[in-house]
């Protein structure tokens, strides 16, 4: 909120986390670098076990690198945490079933002590944005698995946060609900101006999505490139809309991030047959 | 509309059950051979003579008329009240003792693994010496205890023992549902950064409804047992306890009185379920959860 904006929203230098001991031990990952500037939408996409939700969990310090710093803006994992910089939306939407949607997305802001009329305004803006106005009053269990995951995306934006952490959110969702929470989460990203890292397996979604692609390798869990996807002709995330989806940038964008997932260059005609 | 057939056909339902159990002994007390059913030496089917079985009617019928035939003797449904407005007293105080001992064990457990591996054997345990065995060593303990002015009583020691028994279901539960909350939402309170005791409170205690309310209701009935019972093994009179056994003498010359006492077990029991019935009403929302459809 009173963040220098030239400051990254993450910095990640030559990170490093081990799980287990001995002969059991996994590298997660290793010598990891990564940046993420103020207000860039970055994906981390890989096979299962590349590394890449160790990689957001640490950024949220929910975990501790072994070796390495992470930096949310300018300061360490911890400080940011508890000085509430990000916000995070998980695979599940984890909404406390007890409490209304209104009461689900008011839940930071009550937690941090926002007085009654304040955290008031803010949700009936929040489930606005998120097009659930409507349901307000409902409980979690009266709605979809889409419409939960936009309340999750409402909360996590409670607090007008400058980073969002977003663990493979759509994860859950069908082909159709899901493509219409990519376009949802453009426009609200582009309203909200955050930086987001964003966790998928999907390519198509991470290009989309996406100013920058971190494609992600496993054992031991590497970047093994990244794809500007604005250098492949498309527009800058906040400024995409859904016909973004057959230009041929998008297309060039889907077969580099795929060509570095299988660690040979994939021939053009191959994207044709786009598996999305 | 259909909410409220399934409503009353639960009513119905349940009236309907009672009535064929009462319908199938008094038929069977009507028609049963009087020596009862055996098979080789077994019997595996009562006697049906006046003395070893009463009809239902008989039994309600005594209920109406004094205990004894002293002049001044009460009827006995006005007797079986007394009595099981005192034993469910004193159910109440153990349920409360017990429901208090056992969210705070569970507490303790729930906050530090060690704690948990050091008393959930012994809370087990507990469960598995026999009431009797206790209640002489509740009472001199208790009667060694001295707490301000109040002195020991009988009663204390039949509170204490039907909490005995109360504590268990309520510990294990509340144990059970303090730990249930879902990995995202524990994540979710680190990442708002807040500490254990607003997590145990935004979290925990609210997930933990669901496994605590049938603890609740299962602590009820058992103290309900464990007060009956303890009132026997104590010797204290004035409870449903010593009530059974003064009635079960009565047996060979008024075969319905013994069953008096009985109804009264019975309805305590219900009277304490359905307290835990309308708790669960009170937290209804905090029952729901299948987040999703």
């Amino acid at each position: 909120m009173n963040q220098v904006v030239t400051e990254p929203a993450i910095s990640v230098t030559g990170v490093r986390r081990v799980f287990g001991k001995g002969r059991k031990q996994v590298v997660a990952l290793d010598d990891v670098d990564l940046s993420v500037a103020d207000g860039e939408f970055v994906s981390l996409i890989g096979p299962s076990g590349c590394g890449k939700s160790t990689l957001l969990r640490l950024v949220a310090d929910l975990d501790s690198p072994t070796a390495g710093t992470l930096e949310v803006f300018g300061k360490p994992a911890r400080r940011a945490r508890l000085d509430q910089d990000y916000g995070i939306a998980f695979q599940q939407a984890g909404l406390l079933p007890w409490r209304t949607v209104a009461g689900n997305v008011e839940l930071p802001l009550k937690l941090h002590g926002v007085e009654s009329a304040t955290r008031k305004g803010r949700v009936a803006e929040l489930l606005e944005l998120v097009g659930l106005a409507d349901f307000a009053k409902n409980h979690p269990d009266q709605l979809s698995g889409g419409m939960q995951q936009r309340v999750a995306i409402a909360r996590a934006l409670a607090e007008s946060p400058r980073l969002l952490l977003m663990d493979e959110p759509f994860g859950a969702l069908d082909e159709i609900t899901r493509e219409r929470m990519q376009n949802e989460l453009v426009r609200i990203c582009a309203e909200t101006g955050a930086a987001v890292l964003f966790v998928t397996h999907s390519i198509p979604e991470a290009v989309f999505l996406s100013d920058r692609v971190v494609v992600m390798s496993p054992r031991p869990g590497r970047i093994t490139g990244v794809v500007d996807v604005r250098a492949d002709g498309l527009a800058g995330a906040h400024d995409r809309t859904e016909r973004a989806r057959d230009q041929e940038g998008f297309f060039r964008a889907v077969a580099d991030v795929r060509s570095l997932l299988h660690g040979t260059p994939v021939p053009t005609v191959a994207v044709d047959g786009l598996e999305k | 509309m259909a909410q409220l057939w399934d409503r009353l056909r639960a009513v119905v339902l349940g009236v309907l059950g009672v009535a064929a159990v009462v319908a199938v002994w008094d038929l069977y007390k009507s028609f049963g051979p009087a020596e009862g059913v055996l098979v080789g030496d077994t019997r595996v089917l009562p006697r049906t003579t006046e003395l070893a079985m009463p009809h239902s009617w008989q039994m309600l019928q005594r209920l109406g008329e004094p205990v004894t035939s002293l002049p001044d003797a009460p009827d006995a449904v006005r007797a079986v009240w007394d009595a099981s407005m005192f034993s469910l007293g004193l159910a109440a105080k153990g349920w409360v003792i017990g429901v208090v001992v056992g969210l705070l064990l569970a507490l303790a457990m729930s906050a530090f693994r060690i704690v948990e591996s050091a008393l959930l054997p012994w809370v087990i345990l507990s469960q598995t010496v026999p009431l009797i065995a206790i209640a002489p060593l509740v009472r001199r303990w208790g009667s060694e205890l001295h707490i301000g002015s109040h002195i020991w009583s009988s009663e204390d020691s039949v509170a204490v023992i039907a909490a005995y028994l109360a504590f268990f279901p309520v510990a294990v539960g509340a144990l059970r549902g303090l730990k249930s909350p879902d990995k995202t939402h524990v994540e979710l309170m680190r990442a708002y950064g807040v500490g254990w005791w607003r997590t145990l409170l935004t979290l925990r205690v609210p997930s933990s409804v669901p496994y605590l309310l049938p603890a609740l209701r299962l602590a009820a009935a058992s103290a309900v047992i464990g007060a009956v019972v303890a009132e026997v093994s104590i010797g204290l009179k004035g409870g449903l306890g010593r009530m059974v056994i003064d009635y079960a003498v009565a047996a060979s010359g008024d075969p319905a009185k013994p069953w008096a006492p009985i109804f009264g077990a019975v309805a305590i029991g219900l009277v304490a379920a359905g307290a835990i019935g309308l708790l669960g009403l009170v937290l209804r929302p905090f029952r729901l959860t299948g987040v999703s459809r």
